[in-house]
């Protein structure tokens, strides 16, 4: 396993995305939902230390693999 | 297991079908012969019309499964894991407005539709009126105490009445919706009764919409006549989320208290800090799994994880199992409201994962803690072992819980 805390880029894909709001509850400072679709809005696509393993989860835990995490 | 399902000359009669004997044991526990598959994530199974397809057990295997769009959902592709009274192995498609038996872009475009109505922030606006609902029925059920059905006093009424609200479904007319709902998901009524509950709920949404359409209210109906939906796609589509909005959340109420009783050790640690509500939710998600199985067909030929899941075969996935998947959740079958139960299959994964799964926690959050607090010595009044629980339904919980209170 990487360092959680290792330097994160992220990318969304809203085409992809269902709206479930998984990153929203997880990571709120990185992630959030329009108020019209509800979906994903990347607040943050370079997360500061202390979001970063709330983002990385997130990203595992988004049922359309809709997140994209690159180091 | 004494034999080996894949063995050269072992005929199909021999495959073993979907376990769902609660009877041995824990009432909180599924089937006994569910869990014992946990070492083959994807084993072989027979379904209700000699269907051959895959019963799968694994976390993992699941999370695959549920995210590959070369799984369909359409139900017309689907066999059933048991053979249901007036109806043989296969269902017909999805009815007008059931998006749960729909791939995309069909899928997709009802789904758009509703997301931004189910948003985090927007359900969590809903927290002042959930707790005065929830307050409103401890109110009652304590008046009339000192013992309720927990079920009618309070794991029903509370969901019942926020997405009643939401849908901008009058309350009053719930005698026109409930029973109905009930059975849809009774895996015990026959086709022609499902078909019957079905029409009628149908009907009294058509009605609504039509009023809605005519003069429109502040909530969820009234803004999607706004929408390109017919008023056929409209009905279909508000009861889906009316049968889902009722009978899901109510079960994990009362079954999760049913828990909570049953394991005082967790139930205390609550009490004393109710800042664990939201991971007890969770984890009460994970060690419940109230809506199982999940079905999946294969539309063309995939690997999963090293097994090769034919095209047509349906994947039926045991959430509960998958839920207590040891190499996921150590120690699976303890009830820990510490442990982290994030990662849990219960509201599904792919792009079915519940709509309302944010509604659903935050009337969980409020409405456990709420009661809890109200009736500090609250306990079951009879034996763990009476109390009745739904054996035969696509939700499960108890029929009943019977509870008592030392009045102050």
């Amino acid at each position: 396993m990487s360092d959680p805390r290792a330097p994160l880029r992220l990318g969304v894909d809203r085409e992809r995305c269902v709206g479930a709001g998984m990153c929203a509850l997880t990571a709120p400072a990185v992630f959030d939902q329009d108020e019209e679709e509800g979906l994903v809005v990347l607040l943050s696509p370079a997360p500061a230390p202390e979001h970063r393993p709330a983002a990385r989860m997130a990203a595992g835990l988004c049922p359309a693999e809709a997140i994209t995490l690159t180091g | 297991m004494s034999h080996d399902p894949n063995a050269v000359g072992t005929t199909t009669d021999d495959l073993p079908t979907l376990p769902t004997d609660r009877h041995t044991g824990c009432p909180f526990d599924p089937p006994e012969g569910l869990t014992a598959l946990s070492d083959e994530p994807m084993r072989r199974m027979r379904y209700g019309d000699g269907h051959v397809g895959r019963l799968v057990t694994g976390h993992a295997a699941a999370r695959a499964i549920l995210a590959d769009p070369r799984f369909s959902s359409r139900y017309e592709l689907l066999h059933l894991p048991e053979p249901m009274e007036g109806m043989p192995g296969q269902i017909p498609p999805a009815p007008i407005g059931d998006i749960i038996g729909l791939d995309a872009p069909e899928h997709t475009r009802y789904r758009r539709l509703l997301t931004g109505r189910f948003t985090v922030r927007r359900m969590r606006q809903l927290t002042e009126r959930v707790e005065r609902f929830t307050k409103e029925c401890l109110d009652a059920m304590e008046e009339a105490g000192p013992t309720a059905d927990l079920v009618e006093a309070f794991a029903q009424p509370v969901p019942a009445l926020v997405i009643c609200e939401l849908l901008g479904v009058p309350y009053s007319d719930r005698e026109r919706f409930q029973s109905q709902v009930a059975t849809l998901f009774d895996q015990t009524a026959d086709a022609g009764a499902k078909g019957d509950a079905h029409t009628a709920l149908l009907q009294y949404l058509g009605e609504l919409v039509l009023a809605k359409r005519a003069e429109p209210t502040d909530d969820l109906l009234s803004d999607l006549t706004t929408s390109d939906l017919t008023d056929e796609e409209l009905a279909g589509l508000g009861g889906l989320l009316l049968a889902a909005g009722l009978d899901t959340t109510a079960n994990m109420l009362a079954l999760g208290t049913f828990a909570l009783l049953s394991n005082p050790d967790q139930l205390d640690a609550l009490r004393a800090d109710p800042g664990l509500a939201a991971q007890t939710v969770e984890e009460l998600l994970r060690y419940l799994s109230v809506a199982d199985p999940l079905l999946r067909s294969a539309l063309e030929d995939v690997e999963v994880d090293g097994t090769l899941i034919k095209a047509g075969e349906t994947v039926t996935v045991s959430v509960q199992a998958v839920n207590r998947d040891p190499r996921r959740f150590p120690d699976p079958d303890r009830l820990d409201i510490h442990r982290k139960a994030t990662g849990h299959l219960a509201f599904g994964h792919g792009v079915h994962q519940c709509l309302g799964q944010q509604l659903a926690r935050v009337e969980m959050a409020v409405a456990f803690p709420a009661l809890l607090a109200r009736f500090p010595t609250l306990r079951l009044a009879v034996p763990p072992r009476e109390v009745p629980l739904r054996e035969r339904s696509n939700i499960y919980g108890v029929v009943s819980l019977p509870v008592t209170w030392d009045q102050v």
